[in-house]
């Protein structure tokens, strides 16, 4: 797990107005194809702040549910790999941002995790990608339907982001493109 | 053969620009060593003894006559003029230097082909059966699903970075010539009794350290869901396979701990809820792809060729040749030829760049420009007219690849061994050497009949040891090479795993022990008995006190 920590990154003017649209202090972080500022603080233990958007641990969420539900600002989710994402299966619909966390990206478990959230639960809201995440894992991670990126803060965001359009073409259906080639080949032919 | 389109073509493109790009970020160091490893991997880049080993894909095995000129000339610029098929049909670079592959990959893709996932924890090259299409048992042809699954699998997000490596191989005929009870996942396809076609689904085999044969876990799957069913398949392995243990992370630790039962109940309940969704396939998809796997412009021929008869009948070497390397055809006046990468005494599976340019040509010439590549590692050319043998004989036997040894002792499947790879506890390739060297009267050979010697120098069972009549496996002893000798492997439809005999033996010794164990069959053989049939008659025993009885050096 990564900490967040606070510290600002030079930026761009293009990005400085990005953040400025989506308001507190934090990394850059990639969401919905642009370079933002995160509003979101992670949380890695049951010490859940009183102010803030928190992303907390499913066991904490499963533990204090009620309690972060009547919280003032708003309250995401992360899940580990060996977390199962069915326990949550109940509060997709209300939850608006889920973190997936890939502490290392040759860790599968993730891809799978987020396609249950979307194809089978309809998650609608935010999906984010946490731990290893950095241009080589970037493409894949779009596939399986995360819309956000939180990439490591050693790494270069500029270069991950390029890595969202590795390929142009896919062969099978994937949570961004359920069509898979066969079916669109066919129409296009 | 298929034929890639502009979108296959471009999603090959892409991956060189981005292995280029990621190479390029490694060798400035913007990309850790444990960054890259995985990501070499997957474009089949190992890190070996010498040098990098580039792993190239041949999909099911099958070669146009121009791409085997493209490995033959990447063989003669890149390496040092060789390249060495192997026991998943594809074939090894062992000296290429890491600045100069993403050049390989793009005059690769030039040929329509590329190095992608022939290593790394993800779906690898699907592979078949050598005669497919051309088999006179076959029942249906295996290729064209062979290529749905690897478009499937090819970049597939969701199973890009599984616990462990996985092997699927697809079989249609009567005989299983592609080692299907030994992959994570084996596919039969099959008629039902309705006349339907459909896939028998066997998954958990393999071999290395804990080799299983795979279990049957759906008896017919409509065509349509196979894509669906793999998806589910691999679902339930990506999220529940172990991944705290390599030696424990194959599918079929995870089988085995489940029970077939339960993992295949586990896979329905998942296929459940996605089946008759997007993936599953298109009528028009099956015949699209079916259609680049018609039959070529056969001629109309007699059963059998007068001329070739003749010479049969009067030229035994010719005779014997036909015997052990030309394989029934489905198609009156036709035959399959395979072209032997095991000449005794060299490396098995080995081909030079002059050797793979003649291979081309001789394609052209005689079999309308394809060549195989088998699991055993030898090139077949798959429609050869009968009339056309014995000249094909003469120029396979210029070239070194005429060795009638097809199934017998010599035919030795064989990993790289210690000499080449990193993995391995004992070398491979000077055993299989000298046991060439010690059969190397083909009346004995032939007298001997069907034999398969496999050897592996590691656990990691590339050489397919525990399915070999006889498998040989190099150990390590404190520091030393040893060899344990197992009996009564066997791979197809009756497929077994071997058991050993005893404790190891010393590299000198094992042309010695092979003679032994062989001595035993040749004493207590009855009449048209082969060595597998007398094993499973006379049991390990009597091999066992033979071996034993004059005790080598053993440890």
């Amino acid at each position: 797990m990564h900490k967040v920590d606070a510290k600002h990154d030079p930026a761009d003017g293009a990005e400085a107005q990005q953040m400025q649209t989506h308001g507190t202090t934090g990394q850059p972080i990639i969401v919905d194809g642009a370079i933002v500022q995160d509003t979101w603080q992670l949380i890695n233990d049951d010490q859940v702040p009183e102010q803030g958007a928190v992303i907390v641990p499913l066991s904490v969420w499963l533990k204090q549910r009620d309690a972060l539900r009547a919280r003032a600002e708003p309250v995401g989710v992360w899940i580990a790999p060996d977390e199962e994402v069915e326990a949550l299966a109940a509060d997709v619909a209300s939850l608006p941002l889920i973190a997936v966390d890939f502490p290392t990206f040759i860790d599968g478990r993730g891809f799978s995790t987020a396609r249950l959230l979307k194809d089978r639960y309809a998650f609608t809201g935010e999906l984010r990608a946490i731990g290893d995440v950095f241009k080589d894992t970037m493409f894949y991670l779009k596939r399986c339907g995360f819309t956000a990126f939180a990439v490591r803060a050693d790494k270069d965001i500029h270069e991950a982001l390029k890595g969202l359009n590795d390929f142009s073409e896919v062969y099978q259906g994937a949570t961004d493109q359920p069509l898979p080639l066969f079916r669109r080949r066919a129409s296009v032919a | 053969m298929y034929v890639y389109d502009d979108y296959d073509q471009a999603i090959v493109d892409q991956r060189v620009a981005q292995f280029r790009d990621q190479t390029t970020r490694y060798l400035a160091g913007a990309l850790t060593d444990d960054e890259f490893r995985p990501l070499r991997l997957q474009n089949g880049l190992y890190i070996q003894r010498h040098a990098p080993m580039l792993r190239v894909a041949i999909p099911y095995g099958h070669l146009r006559s121009d791409q085997v000129r493209m490995l033959a000339s990447i063989a003669r610029r890149f390496d040092h003029g060789y390249g060495h098929f192997t026991t998943r049909q594809n074939i090894q670079y062992n000296w290429p230097k890491l600045e100069d592959v993403p050049q390989i990959l793009a005059d690769l893709a030039t040929v329509q082909m590329h190095a992608v996932q022939t290593s790394g924890n993800c779906v690898r090259n699907t592979t078949s059966d050598q005669f497919a299409g051309v088999a006179h048992d076959e029942v249906l042809d295996p290729r064209p699903w062979c290529e749905i699954i690897r478009q499937w699998s090819t970049f597939h997000p969701e199973f890009a970075h599984l616990p462990r490596k996985f092997k699927i191989a697809v079989s249609g005929s009567l005989e299983d010539r592609a080692a299907t009870w030994v992959h994570d996942i084996g596919l039969h396809v099959i008629r039902n009794a309705a006349g339907e076609v459909g896939f028998k689904v066997a998954v958990g085999g393999g071999l290395g350290r804990t080799p299983i044969i795979g279990a049957v876990i759906r008896e017919f799957l409509p065509t349509v869901d196979l894509l669906s069913y793999l998806d589910a398949i691999l679902r339930v392995y990506n999220r529940y396979g172990r991944r705290d243990n390599k030696y424990k992370a194959r599918i079929k630790i995870l089988v085995k701990a489940m029970t077939p039962a339960a993992f295949a109940a586990k896979v329905e309940a998942e296929w459940a809820h996605h089946k008759d969704g997007p993936t599953k396939l298109t009528q028009a998809e099956i015949d699209r792809v079916a259609a680049h796997f018609v039959a070529p412009a056969y001629e109309t021929l007699p059963a059998e060729d007068a001329a070739f008869a003749a010479e049969k009948a009067q030229n035994k070497a010719f005779a014997r040749w036909v015997e052990r390397n030309v394989f029934k055809h489905k198609q009156p006046g036709y035959a399959a030829v395979t072209l032997s990468l095991k000449p005794h005494g060299k490396p098995p599976g080995d081909a030079t760049d002059a050797q793979l340019d003649a291979v081309a040509d001789l394609a052209d010439r005689y079999s309308f420009g394809e060549v195989r590549v088998s699991h055993e590692q030898n090139l077949i050319l798959a429609d050869v007219r009968q009339s056309d043998l014995l000249a094909v004989w003469e120029a396979a036997k210029a070239l070194g690849f005429a060795t009638p040894n097809i199934g017998l002792l010599t035919d030795i499947i064989c990993c790289p061994g210690g000499d080449f790879c990193s993995l391995a506890n004992a070398k491979s390739i000077p055993i299989a050497e000298a046991i060439q060297q010690k059969f190397d009267d083909l009346d004995y050979l032939f007298d001997l009949g069907d034999l398969d010697i496999n050897i592996s120098g590691c656990m990691n069972a590339c050489g397919h040891h525990h399915v070999g009549h006889i498998g040989i496996l190099g150990v390590d002893k404190s520091g030393s090479e040893w060899y344990q000798v197992s009996l009564g492997g066997r791979q197809g439809e009756q497929a077994a795993l071997g058991k050993v005999i005893g404790p190891s033996f010393a590299q000198d010794d094992m042309p010695e022990v092979i003679g032994q164990i062989i001595d035993v069959f040749v004493e207590n053989r009855q009449p048209g008995e082969t060595f597998i049939e007398a094993y499973g008659r006379l049991g390990i025993d009597p091999f066992k006190r033979a071996v034993y009885k004059k005790v080598v050096a053993h440890a």
